[in-house]
């Protein structure tokens, strides 16, 4: 009985949709593409990426992208091993991961899709903390401080003798290398007792309900979660500079301001859907970056990528 | 005489069903083994086992497995104090005041409370109980033990309750008739009698509890932070050692290496927790059992 019930089922949603494909071939906006792009890699491009593929979703309804969040490094080792379309990048390829590519005969075009400001963040109802040097923030989160720096106080004497709870992306996560080198010094290379997680949630979660917290990530989730976070100043020995738009684009907000990219692969650009996708997504990532919380290029940019898309498709 | 095949083949099937699931233990167990002896002969077991720190993932790499143990046990330890007293006196409450009916109504009710997912639990922690305790406790950070441990607690009540309660139910009629006859109240009846004979199988209820709140894994990663640190200062983020297992599983460690076999390093020492556990029960029910005819 249950068994017939579902066949049921199946066959009626079968039918549904051939009728739904049907409608749909009449539509009249260009050629209906069809096909599964699949995209991984950096949190912190997913917002912008998300948003892409939801408006490419109005007027290409049957390509399905499904994008993952496995970092940065996560997602070029998928890339390399040639099982993705697209890498959300929130830093360049490595050489070693370069190396991976070449080795599966992966090719593959970077392009430029927006700038990403690091967020310093605390807890609204932290009193204390307005600017942090660069000098500081080094010194919480250099491997050095590991199991040592434990208690406000002893970054700045003025600030409570509390202990520091401190959050930030884990080690896939291209948000941590991008911090820790400009930050420390050297990529990848930071303590190890703080709260880490790929999952910028998990984060914000975490500092929006601790009083002690102190974390970082894209600017792009400060923007999402504005009233649980105190967006704290960054002082590189010019003064507390807070990342906007203006301050990120003008490279002002250094160091923790950067360049992301997407990476696409050659063979998969031979796909009618990844192709306009991808053009799709150098035409309004301007528009839907800033949307999202990103700093857009200059629109001469823009268009300087997209050329570099249509001469590597060739 | 020979048996029919037809009994035979049902006997093989039933015999092959047994062996499956000892086999799956067996395997796991030889799993655990073959990728932990590698991650020993790198790291010593001394400072596996007496280093205080715990960061495997990152430049200064220390394997300290106590930061993850502490945070085992802390979790574990709150969800006790919650869960054995409660549990233990709804179960005398069932096994000696509830009328039969109520009993029947109350104690399935009772065990949906077990068949909740974690994961629900996990949230619950992290978005209801967090917030409400942050209210009495100024200063609690948003992932802690606290919160974790109590709706942990919560989670393992049925399993107390439901264990116990049959052990209790298990005395004979006669003892507490004795009792009775002795001139003492239902209360002393139910705390001086039926508890004291009941008691191997209440010890048994609570040290499977215990080893269920030991090998829990959603609600510490959602609520208690992931963060390993050797304390047992329940208002601050830490790790247990499923916590980390999923951490470790779900990020982006290459198979292979040293930081991706801490991960059986890790599921060893909770094995060998939760097994010592188990067999503890075991022993107690088999030497501690009071018999009555």
């Amino acid at each position: 009985m249950k068994t017939k019930n579902v066949f049921a089922i199946g066959l009626l949603s079968l039918a549904l949709l051939s009728c739904g494909g049907g409608k749909k071939q009449q539509n009249t906006e260009g050629v209906q593409l069809q096909g599964t792009i699949e995209i991984d890699g950096s949190s912190t491009v997913y917002p912008i990426t998300e948003a892409v593929a939801e408006e490419f979703k109005k007027i290409q309804p049957n390509v399905r992208v499904s994008i993952g969040v496995s970092g940065t490094g996560g997602g070029f080792k998928k890339f390399g091993r040639n099982e993705l379309d697209i890498n959300n990048a929130s830093r360049p390829i490595k050489t070693k991961e370069i190396a991976i590519c070449d080795s599966n005969k992966v090719e593959y075009v970077d392009l430029t899709i927006a700038y990403d400001g690091l967020a310093v963040i605390a807890n609204p109802q932290n009193t204390w903390l307005e600017t942090i040097t660069v000098d500081e923030l080094k010194k919480i989160w250099e491997p050095a401080a590991q199991g040592k720096i434990m208690r406000w106080n002893q970054i700045r004497s003025e600030w409570p003798d509390k202990e520091i709870h401190l959050f930030g992306p884990g080690v896939a996560s291209g948000t941590f290398d991008y911090f820790t080198e400009a930050i420390v010094g050297e990529s990848g290379s930071s303590r190890g007792d703080f709260t880490a997680s790929e999952d910028d949630h998990v984060l914000v979660q975490g500092v929006a309900s601790d009083i002690y917290g102190l974390g970082f990530f894209g600017l792009a989730y400060y923007e999402e979660n504005m009233n649980k976070l105190k967006l704290i100043a960054v002082d590189n020995g010019k003064g507390g500079v807070k990342p906007t738009l203006e301050t990120v684009a003008s490279n002002e907000y250094a160091p923790l301001s950067r360049p992301v990219f997407i990476y696409v692969n050659k063979q998969a650009t031979k796909r009618e859907e990844v192709k306009a996708f991808v053009e799709f997504y150098m035409k309004n990532a301007a528009a839907l970056s800033k949307d999202v919380g990103y700093i857009p290029l200059p629109d001469s940019l823009y268009t300087k990528e997209l050329e570099k898309f249509t001469n590597f498709v060739k | 005489m020979a048996k029919p095949v037809k009994e035979r083949i049902i006997e093989l099937f039933l015999k092959g069903s047994a062996i499956l699931t000892v086999g799956t233990t067996v395997g796991i167990i030889l799993v655990l083994l073959s990728e932990s002896i590698p991650f020993f002969k790198e790291v010593s077991i001394v400072e596996f086992l007496t280093d205080t720190e715990w960061t495997p993932l990152f430049t200064t790499k220390r394997f300290g497995i106590l930061p993850l143990i502490s945070g085992t046990l802390l979790v574990t330890f709150i969800s006790v104090i919650v869960a054995v007293p409660l549990g233990i006196i709804i179960a005398i409450f069932l096994s000696e005041y509830a009328s039969p009916k109520f009993r029947k109504t109350v104690k399935p009710m009772l065990e949906i409370l077990a068949a909740v997912p974690t994961v629900v639990y996990g949230f619950f922690a992290l978005m209801t109980v967090t917030p409400l305790l942050q209210m009495i406790i100024p200063g609690l950070s948003g992932f802690n033990s606290l919160s974790a441990g109590i709706v942990m607690g919560i989670m393992i009540i049925p399993l107390v309750t439901s264990l116990s309660e049959d052990a209790m139910y298990a005395v004979p009629k006669s003892l507490r008739e004795a009792s009775f006859a002795m001139g003492a109240s239902r209360l002393q009846t139910a705390f001086k009698v039926v508890v004291p004979a009941a008691f191997s199988g209440i010890v048994v209820s609570v040290i499977l509890a215990v080893a269920r709140a030991i090998g829990e894994t959603m609600i510490v990663a959602i609520a208690a932070g992931q963060q390993p640190r050797l304390t047992f200062d329940p208002t601050v983020p830490i790790e247990t050692i499923t916590a980390y297992i999923v951490q470790v599983s779900s990020g982006d460690i290459p198979h292979g290496s040293l930081e991706y076999k801490t991960i059986y390093a890790a599921g060893i020492t909770l094995f060998v927790l939760t097994f010592s556990l188990n067999s503890l029960s075991f022993f107690i029910r088999r030497k501690f059992q009071e018999k009555y005819q």
